[in-house]
């Protein structure tokens, strides 16, 4: 099987001249469609710059980044919007637009894709909805939903429009255990049920079971594979 | 597909702020109107008896500067021009201040403008002059300006109620008595508060230290088919230099353009505008900048989820024309309402014409545009790099 994203030699500086620091080094990693991946690693490790560049929302420096079949360190900004479209993101803050509804916030993602009837928009957002359990809060705004819920509306964005590819960046962090706990399980039914690859950022020993791989990420480099169960 | 009007909800959704950004347009928008209408309507009353004259071209002593400072010429260079074969007729227009006493309030005198005209050719377009020509024949008769300023007197309703208003006007060192048997209308301008017409003879009567034969402006009325323009031209050739000669286009413009560039007051009224405008930027700026300052990470998360800079700049831009227009209608019709109030406040013709409305429609367009020029800006700090 090919892998969706290949990562190879990749090394990532922030900062110029004497302030230079490198805080990615020769990193090299393979997912492969339908893979749940969480990586964990100290505060500072490297985590979300890694993340960021897979995502296409960052620019490779150095190495080779290949994202749904494209070389992301040979593509231009416009380019890397392309990719960023093939991808649903969760953010640790759940980011929603506070002047759409649930629904519209939904939707938003869907407007992305050309040749979307309206009436199919709002249709498959609601059903997304309803797949993250918010059937019946489809026209409440932010603001009146809880912490979870917001989480919710938020993966339902990032999943409506069926990306291969799903990057979370400890999603569960602003929330209860409890409640991260419901979160995961319905990010890992719902990947699983899409057959999209997940790589999930966390400091939260908990949830690592619903992973296939586990990656450890030390001061910039990522430690050996930790294989928990085969991929079919 | 149809998207999500995304530019309207989010300034639907906080209500205070689209309210401040309207009122800011909406009061730029009283602003400019107010001080163009106002301005307009100056410069259309300062040309009022201009436009009412029935002539095709004028004569005019080059030490003229404007209506308010008529100097005389020698009667001769209009005799001069009548001498052409294009030339219908030619006819005198005597023109001074006086001072006029208050009927009512005998110790009070106050200027206006008095206009001798030759009673053989009604040279005046202005209504009441013509029904009421013959009546100035007996000496010592005047029509009286009916929108004159109230100053002057209740002349209006005591003419109306006696048939005839007696008073004195002085020129100079005599004082004359007078009648008014008549009304006509012209209005207050920046040079004068009040009109009289009577006959040149009348005029003389009361300015009698003029010299023989001098008059203020010398009226041409063409022969139907003549080019005013070409004869203009001609005329100009053939007299001396101590005569200017206008068409009738020119003449209203040596007017208009003494009281917009010899006197402060256009630039005042420019400035006006200048500054309702400044006030209108400003506000939508604020607003514009403050809308993206505050969703910079739903901004940037719009960006990393796949949408381009192009769509949050036309958000931007959408709601800069979206305030622009909301602002623009109860502007506009606030406006309206204030014209009425200042017409009868300053008997001022103030009125709302459709190139003007289209004006500041533009310039309202254009004045929230460069606020949201400004304002995208800041759209370039939501970066979708730095919201994981
Ligand atoms: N925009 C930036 N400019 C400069 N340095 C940065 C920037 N972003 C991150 N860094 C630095 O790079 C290193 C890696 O940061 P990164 O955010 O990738 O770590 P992380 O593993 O996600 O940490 P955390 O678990 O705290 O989120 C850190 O030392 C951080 O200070
Ligand atoms: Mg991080």
């Amino acid at each position: 099987m090919k892998p969706i994203i290949s990562v190879k030699n990749l090394n990532h500086y922030y900062g110029k001249g004497n302030l230079k620091k490198q805080v990615l080094f020769d990193i090299n990693l393979d997912i492969y469609p339908g893979e749940i991946v969480i990586m964990t690693g100290h505060s500072g490790s490297g985590k979300t710059t890694l993340l960021s560049l897979i995502g296409a929302l960052r620019s490779v420096q150095d190495g080779n980044l290949v994202n749904c079949g494209r070389e992301l360190q040979d593509t231009n900004e416009n380019g890397l919007v392309d990719v960023r479209r093939q991808i649903g993101y969760i953010f640790q803050a759940h980011n929603l637009l506070p002047f759409l509804t649930a629904r519209q916030n939904v939707q938003m993602s869907i407007e992305l894709l050309d040749d979307v009837l309206t009436s199919e928009a709002e249709e498959r957002s609601a059903r997304m909805l309803h797949k993250v359990g918010l059937g019946d809060h489809l026209d409440y705004f932010p603001q009146s939903l809880s912490g979870g819920q917001k989480q919710r509306v938020a993966i339902a964005r990032a999943l409506v429009s069926n990306p291969k590819l799903i990057l979370a960046d400890e999603p569960t962090a602003s929330l209860d255990s409890a409640t991260g706990r419901k979160i995961v399980n319905l990010l890992q039914n719902l990947t699983k049920e899409q057959n999209s690859a997940f790589l999930l950022v966390t400091h939260d020993n908990r949830i690592l079971d619903i992973a296939d791989r586990i990656i450890n990420m030390d001061d910039g480099r990522l430690a050996k594979d930790n294989q928990l169960k085969t991929i079919t | 597909m149809q998207k999500i009007p995304t530019a309207w909800l989010q300034l639907k959704y906080q209500k205070l702020r689209l309210i401040v950004a309207l009122s800011g347009v909406v009061f730029a928008v009283i602003i400019v109107f107010m001080q163009m209408g106002i301005r307009d309507a100056l410069f259309d009353s300062a040309v009022r008896l201009h436009q009412g004259l029935r002539g095709d071209c004028f004569i005019i002593s080059p030490s003229s500067t404007s209506s308010i400072a008529m100097q005389a010429f020698s009667q001769r260079r209009l005799s001069q021009a009548s001498a052409f074969d294009e030339v219908e007729f030619v006819s005198p227009i005597y023109q001074e201040f006086g001072q006029w006493r208050n009927p009512e309030d005998r110790s009070y005198w106050r200027n206006l403008n008095m206009l001798g005209i030759d009673l053989r050719q009604n040279i005046l377009n202005l209504s009441g002059v013509d029904e009421n020509i013959e009546l100035l024949k007996p000496s010592d008769t005047v029509l009286f300006d009916s929108s004159a300023r109230e100053e002057f007197g209740p002349i209006v309703e005591n003419f109306l109620n006696n048939g005839e208003v007696n008073t004195e006007i002085r020129n100079g060192d005599s004082t004359r008595k007078i009648k008014v048997v008549g009304l006509f209308k012209l209005g207050t301008s920046f040079g004068f508060d009040g009109n009289l017409v009577m006959s040149h003879l009348n005029f003389l009567r009361i300015v009698d230290n003029r010299e023989k034969g001098f008059i203020d402006i010398g009226l041409i009325k063409l022969k139907e088919g003549v080019n005013p323009d070409l004869f203009r031209q001609k005329l100009q050739n053939y007299l001396p230099k101590d005569v200017k000669v206008f068409t009738k286009a020119e003449f209203i413009d040596f007017e208009k353009s003494y009281w917009q560039s010899s006197t402060a007051i256009g630039f005042i009224f420019d400035l006006g505008v200048f500054l309702g405008i400044v006030v209108g930027i400003v506000v939508v700026y604020q607003i514009l900048y403050t809308n993206v300052a505050d969703h910079l990470p739903e901004y940037a998360t719009l960006k990393a989820i796949g949408y381009r800079n192009n769509y949050l700049l036309k958000l931007v831009i959408q709601q800069a024309f979206l305030i622009a227009v909301l602002g623009y209608i109860p502007g506009l019709l606030i406006s309206i309402i204030q014209y009425e109030v200042v017409k009868k406040a300053t008997l001022l013709p103030v009125f709302m014409t459709f190139d003007r409305a289209g004006f500041v429609l533009i310039a309202t367009i254009v004045m929230c545009a460069i606020a949201g020029a400004t304002a995208v800006k800041k759209l370039q700090d939501a970066d979708p790099a730095d919201i994981f």
